[in-house]
């Protein structure tokens, strides 16, 4: 995987970041175009398509999230996009309640901080349950396991939007 | 000039840093001490005077009042950006914009027509020749600052300004990274720090990360038209209206009063950071105008300004994953930043006292000489990474913007997408790039249209071409296509929004070289050969008198064989041996200088010599 060969790392799941970021900040030093100011055209084009491909990969490698879903598409797995079944009364429970405070209908309210704490708690398990999930496919490359992380991603990413919209009609409306 | 020229030989070719500044410009040097300016501040206006001849800097500023009409300020302002962008300047600037102008203006002073790269380009050349007489050595390659929050457009023109300049622009610098840069050079400094960054024109803060030599910027944002103009555009109303209601009579179409009018609220603006009142003072003709401005009144004005680059500030310490009072200093830059309303506003939302013990009007020039620096490979335990301010997308289906690269991503940064056909027999693919953050492809910035031409025909999606979008260390964007299925790089039209296209400015390049441009060697030659000039005419003018008839014959010889040599060596290209010659011829007339004077009779010869 390309991203973790240029950072010269073993592709794995979980990483230590502190780890991540010495190699990040050594290899600019190395690479980066300052670097190559007075050198040939075809060494500073190779300091470009260096540092651009370190810096996009330590970007994507130094969050959870985005390194497992560049981690599954390289394994070949894409990312769902359809709503988490398990979800869908309570999403269209909220979305009345989000219909309700937008006409101005305060009695919403409550319901909607409910949610909030629930969605947040739900985030917090997804990260804790992915941590878990990285080690263990780390030990053992198990195709299960993959499809765990897959769907925890995929949960994740949905319950995050949800709780972004509740937010910003709680602020919307708080704000007035 | 004087005539001890240093001659660095085959020393390294100087690496200059540039502040192209709204207001102002200002070119710097890495020594072996630590970052100098060289000679001072450049007014950043342009003038053409009724010869023809364009002049930038201090003369050009003073023709704001007698030749408003031939004269450009703030040109920054203009840079890559179309006419219908400027309306809300054209308002309060008396630029003269040419018909035509769609993707790049054209401004008429007096009989010429030039586009802001153009006006800029006079600038950077008085800067250019500013550091050649300093480093007694010709200059050819600059690091230039931009306001962080340039788009693509923006940065190229002043890449392009550069060239046209005769300057190869090594890299462009963020403004507030290069404050940084200077701030945190000989400090072992780490943590992080806010750069509040309020120019003439421009608004930026900037979130670095400074760890281990490393000057990391974490988030940047701003507004590219919010500064210190503004300021002086609101007194400016308030000193016009009084006019009409005391003079009877509207101003604002009088561009000289109106500069007039402006220079004396820029004085009052800039005495109200030291003192609790001030006047603005008019004299025009026989009338005189006079208000005085007090510091309540002042802030009360320009409340909204300092406000609106507070909500900036929020979204960039958001972006920048970090709280507030994680952030370590605050470091204020820009001349705006000297406004105690300023200083107090940042204080409040970043609940630190900011650092301004460094001049706020040099610590850009001065970065930039330390980006210079490590360019040069002078620096060498300090590197910068900087971000794009802006995301990077593309046009897709229903007017949408499909983001690529997200703003806030180090630089360079790359994303490649794959293009196919949607008809059969398609051999044309057009990919419109954008900048910005809306979802609308009208909300956003238009950069460029990219034609994949000549596709094989073929059934629709067979074709596989791969483009590859990259930003490069200058935030400027670079499109390479590649066909996957031949493997070969793919060609393509570009046409850029905004801006000039590679053709003119290749055109600009050689008409300055025809009428403009000439190296620091053959100005030295010239100033060398006008020297040369003035002390022949002198000599052969003394030769006329009396003194030198009393001469004895072995002094009147040495003359004419120093005037014969300094003849010889004029038409030389060495401008050292002219000096030389000009030197000798010195020596040789001096007694007779000493005897004109004695007799006190006709002209001094010692006046002679223009330039000692």
């Amino acid at each position: 995987m390309k991203f973790y060969d240029a950072l010269g790392l073993e592709p794995k799941l979980a990483i230590d970041l502190d780890d991540l970021k010495k190699r990040f900040y050594d290899r600019s030093r190395q690479w980066h175009p300052d670097r190559f100011s007075r050198s040939s055209s075809e060494e500073k084009q190779r300091s470009e398509e260096m540092t651009s491909m370190l810096n996009d990969a330590f970007r994507t490698l130094r969050e959870p999230v985005t390194r497992a879903e560049y981690f599954l598409r390289e394994s070949g797995l894409e990312l769902s996009k359809d709503a988490p079944p398990e979800l869908l009364e309570e999403v269209f429970e909220l979305n009345m309640a989000l219909e309700e405070l937008r006409g101005g209908d305060e009695s919403a309210r409550g319901q909607l901080v409910l949610a909030q704490e629930r969605f947040t708690g739900m985030l917090a398990d997804a990260d804790s349950g992915l941590s878990r999930l990285f080690a263990s496919y780390d030990g053992k490359a198990d195709a299960i396991v993959l499809e765990q992380i897959r769907a925890t991603l995929n949960r994740r990413k949905y319950v995050s939007n949800l709780l972004r919209d509740v937010e910003k009609e709680l602020n919307v409306h708080s704000a007035n | 000039m004087s005539t001890l020229q240093i001659d660095f030989g085959h020393a390294k070719p100087r690496i200059v840093g540039i502040d192209l500044g709204t207001t102002n410009s200002l070119v710097a040097v890495m020594d072996l001490t630590g970052p100098r300016i060289l000679s001072g501040i450049v007014p950043s206006v342009v003038s053409v005077t009724e010869s023809g001849e364009v002049i930038a800097g201090a003369e050009a500023r003073e023709m704001l009042i007698t030749h408003p009409e031939r004269t450009v300020y703030s040109v920054k302002r203009l840079m890559g950006r179309g006419v219908g962008d400027v309306q809300d300047e054209l308002r309060l600037f008396p630029f003269h914009i040419v018909e035509g102008s769609e993707s790049v203006l054209k401004l008429q002073l007096g009989d010429k027509v030039m586009t802001p790269p153009e006006v800029s380009a006079y600038i950077l050349r008085k800067l250019k020749e500013d550091a050649e007489d300093v480093l007694g050595a010709s200059v050819t390659q600059a690091v230039i600052t931009v306001p962080a929050y340039f788009n693509d457009a923006q940065r190229q023109a002043t890449k392009d300004a550069g060239r046209i300049a005769g300057l190869e622009v090594l890299r462009l610098v963020n403004e507030p990274t290069a404050a940084a840069l200077a701030y945190g050079l000989d400090k072992r400094k780490e943590g992080l720090v806010a750069v509040y960054d309020l120019g003439g024109g421009t608004f930026d803060i900037s979130i670095l990360r400074l760890h281990d030599g490393i000057f990391e910027v974490l988030a940047t944002n701003g507004d590219t038209h919010l500064g210190g103009d503004d300021i002086d555009n609101l007194l400016l109303n308030i000193a016009l209206e009084d006019l009409q209601s005391e003079w009877g009579e509207d101003f604002s179409g009088n561009a000289s009063l109106v500069q007039l009018l402006r220079r004396a609220v820029i004085q009052a603006k800039e005495a109200l950071s030291f003192a609790p009142s001030a006047t603005i003072e008019l004299e025009y003709g026989p009338r005189k105008y006079q208000r005085e401005i007090d510091v309540q009144l002042f802030n009360r004005l320009i409340e909204p300004i300092v406000e609106r680059t507070l909500g900036p500030c929020r979204n960039c310490i958001k972006d920048a994953g970090i709280t507030v009072e994680q952030i370590n200093e605050t470091v204020m830059v820009g001349g705006s930043t000297r406004i105690p309303l300023v200083r107090s506003a940042v204080e409040r939302l970043f609940r630190k006292r900011p650092h301004t013990e460094l001049n706020p009007d040099e610590v850009v020039a001065l970065g930039a000489a330390v980006q210079a620096g490590i360019l040069g490979g002078e620096v060498e335990d300090k590197l910068l990474l900087d971000v794009t301010p802006l995301s990077l997308g593309i046009e897709t289906m229903g007017g949408l913007m499909s983001k690529l690269i997200h703003r806030n991503s180090t630089i360079p940064a790359s994303e490649t997408e794959l293009f196919t056909t949607a008809v059969d027999g398609q051999t044309n693919v057009l990919i419109h790039v954008l900048q910005g953050e809306r979802e609308l492809v009208k909300d956003c910035r238009s950069l460029a249209r990219f034609d994949l031409k000549d596709i094989d025909p073929m059934i629709a999606g067979m074709a596989r071409i791969q483009v590859r979008f990259l930003i490069d260390a200058n935030g400027i964007l670079n499109v390479t296509a590649k066909d996957l299925r031949t493997g070969k790089e793919h060609s393509m039209d570009v046409k850029p929004s905004y801006g000039l296209t590679d053709d003119q400015v290749e055109a600009m390049i050689l008409e300055s070289y025809d009428k403009a441009e000439e190296d620091f060697k053959e100005r030295q030659i010239r100033e060398a050969r006008v020297e040369a000039d003035a002390i022949i005419g002198a000599t052969e003018k003394a030769k006329e008198d009396e003194a030198y008839h009393a001469l004895p014959d072995a002094e009147r010889i040495a003359i004419d064989r120093a005037i014969n040599e300094l003849r010889l060596a004029y038409h030389s290209d060495d401008h050292l041996l002219i000096r030389d010659q000009i030197e000798k011829l010195n020596q040789a007339t001096m007694a007779l200088a000493e005897a004109i004077m004695n007799e006190a009779v006709g002209k001094a010869l010692k006046g002679t010599n223009v330039n000692d």
